[in-house]
């Protein structure tokens, strides 16, 4: 039997997925792009500014910062989160069972890995773009005090994808979206809440702080802060990027079985 | 590469789990032929269909198309396939127009030639005035014509289709038929799912009849009929809750007789003639009917069961 390489392929095929998603988001951006900007900045002046008052008034400076600087740059972390999940799950559920839309695309030369792969890298873009103008954002508010900030979009990007992950892979495994809504409640809300975003890690009690540092989101924040403040050291930033990325790493694996199983079964 | 068949399948067997929903098929399709699966819903169509498309692997058996394996060149195979599935699966956000561009992308073809084939598809299925509307905004017949113009943007040279015209209304199903004659003079070879007999009938130059995951017969339309069917057929109905009761009166008349829930088959070869004996015995049935035997009678035939059931 001959084998015949691809010829003549000008993109490969993960980029022709990839570009599929740009042109769906052409049409429909406005809407997306308003609210995942517009959501961290209400939570900046509500409670940086609002809360952030009291703080001062009770606590002065958290490690050394005011409160709105404190918890600008761990907005950054939870907005690419919120970005990942909004876009990993119900879309990718609607691509594979009611729409169908990725069905159509592995009729084409396109593999599972190609569609998954596009999808993942669609995210990395939306949440690089949307993770640079939240640093311009917080730049203006005076947040950033180290040049390591420039190192917040890719932050962002890295957090987006470990979620977004595992997430098109449980998304793709779903027959209906029921089960979203206890992820929600029981997943994605309570890490927003509780993954030291708002406060220090040592607001808790010892023997909570291991299972808090369990949560991929913590790992998030605490490298948006050490960019913006050009705190922490190295070797423990690296640890933080090194827990995102097994995540991300994870979540592909899992994405990969559970696109091929979808598609091609 | 113009030798033997454009594609080929030996032993081919799909499970899930426990279900074994294709068990053993055997098929071999000649280059600008228009060959069809005819069965009912439940047949193993679909589930042929996917593997065949390159896009589902067998569990067993093997697969040929352009010569090459599935399991190896998925990607080249597909690149030369279009694909009609059962559920159009557009993007119903985006517009008619962009619903090609996007495919036409996945096959990596540049813009310019998607932008002329864009023209000269819808033109081909009547949509160029609906060019820019969302695809939300059509009728079925319409989406479904978009599905077809969607399966042809890369010039394929096998088109497959999977219940084409299910769900459409006559007119709508007649514009079709239409459109895939015209692709199947162009030289595009035509596979084709349908429970509808008399799609198969239109359409297939050769078929094969699928029966809970088996082939039971394959031939071409008239020749299937000829084999298991008689010339004509006459069904009577009476105005009985069971109609077995006139089975010993009517037997006589026919050479085959089927009995269904509402009604009686006689298969013979002069309906008329076989209708004049049936009055003549004192028989008055409520309604009677002469008609040609179609592949429904085949399938009923073969397996004891309607197409439609």
């Amino acid at each position: 039997m001959v084998r015949v390489a691809d010829t003549q392929v000008v993109n490969a095929r993960w980029i022709r997925s990839w570009w599929a998603h740009q042109l769906f988001f052409k049409q429909t951006w406005r809407g997306s792009v308003a609210s995942s900007l517009l959501f961290p900045f209400l939570f900046l002046t509500s409670l940086g500014v609002g809360v952030g008052k009291l703080v001062t008034a009770h606590t002065g400076l958290v490690q050394g910062q005011t409160y709105l600087h404190f918890i600008a740059p761990s907005l950054l972390a939870t907005t690419a989160m919120q970005l990942a999940e909004g876009e990993s799950l119900w879309p990718v559920l609607a691509s594979v069972k009611w729409t169908r839309g990725y069905h159509a695309a592995a009729a084409t030369p396109l593999e599972p890995d190609d569609i998954l792969f596009g999808k993942l890298a669609w995210v990395a873009t939306r949440a690089f773009a949307t993770s640079f103008v939240y640093t311009l954002i917080i730049a203006c508010f005076g947040t950033l005090q180290s040049w390591w900030f420039l190192t917040l979009p890719f932050i962002g990007t890295l957090v987006a994808i470990a979620f977004s992950a595992p997430l098109v892979a449980f998304a793709a495994r779903s027959d209906s979206d029921a089960s979203f809504a206890v992820l929600y409640r029981f997943a994605m809300v309570p890490m927003f809440l509780f993954s030291a975003t708002f406060y220090p890690l040592s607001v808790y009690p010892d023997y909570l702080r291991p299972i808090v540092q369990l949560i991929p989101l913590y790992h998030g924040v605490a490298l948006t802060r050490a960019a913006a403040f050009g705190q922490g050291s190295l070797g423990t930033e690296l640890a933080h990027v090194a827990f995102l990325l097994a995540v991300a790493f994870l979540g592909i694996a899992w994405g990969r079985r559970t696109m091929r199983r979808r598609l091609t079964d | 590469m113009n030798y033997g068949h454009i594609l080929e399948a030996r032993n081919l067997v799909k499970r899930f789990g426990d279900f074994e929903a294709v068990k053993g098929i055997d098929v071999a399709i000649d280059r600008g032929e228009s060959f069809g699966f005819l069965g009912p819903n439940g047949a193993g169509k679909t589930s042929t269909m996917r593997m065949i498309s390159a896009v589902s692997q067998p569990t067993d058996g093997t697969i040929e198309i352009f010569g090459l394996d599935p399991r190896i060149d998925g990607p080249e195979i597909r690149r030369r396939l279009g694909v009609v599935p059962q559920e159009d699966s557009l993007e119903l956000e985006l517009s008619v127009k962009n619903n090609l561009l996007m495919y036409g992308r996945y096959f990596d073809l540049p813009r310019s030639v998607i932008r002329e084939r864009t023209t000269e598809l819808l033109e081909f299925t009547q949509l160029t005035e609906r060019a820019n509307d969302k695809v939300d905004n059509l009728s079925g017949g319409m989406k479904r014509r978009l599905t077809i113009a969607r399966g042809l943007m890369n010039r394929p040279e096998i088109l497959i289709l999977d219940e084409p015209t299910t769900g459409l209304d006559p007119q709508a199903r007649h514009l079709l038929w239409d459109r895939l004659y015209r692709l199947k003079r162009e030289g595009v070879t035509l596979i084709i799912t349908t429970h509808y007999m008399d799609e198969a009938e239109q359409l297939c130059d050769r078929l094969v009849i699928m029966d809970q995951g088996k082939i039971v017969a394959e031939g071409a339309p008239r020749a299937l009929i000829e084999r298991y069917s008689t010339r004509e057929v006459v069904e009577l109905r009476f105005a009985t809750d069971d109609h077995e009761q006139y089975v010993n009166q009517i037997t006589k008349f026919a050479d085959r007789i089927e009995v269904l829930p509402d009604r009686i088959l006689l298969y013979v070869n002069d309906g008329d003639d076989a209708l004049r004996d049936v009055h003549a015995a004192g028989i008055n049935p409520a309604s009677a009917l002469v008609r040609r035997s179609s592949l429904e009678d085949v399938f009923l035939h073969l397996t004891g069961r309607s197409l439609t059931d």
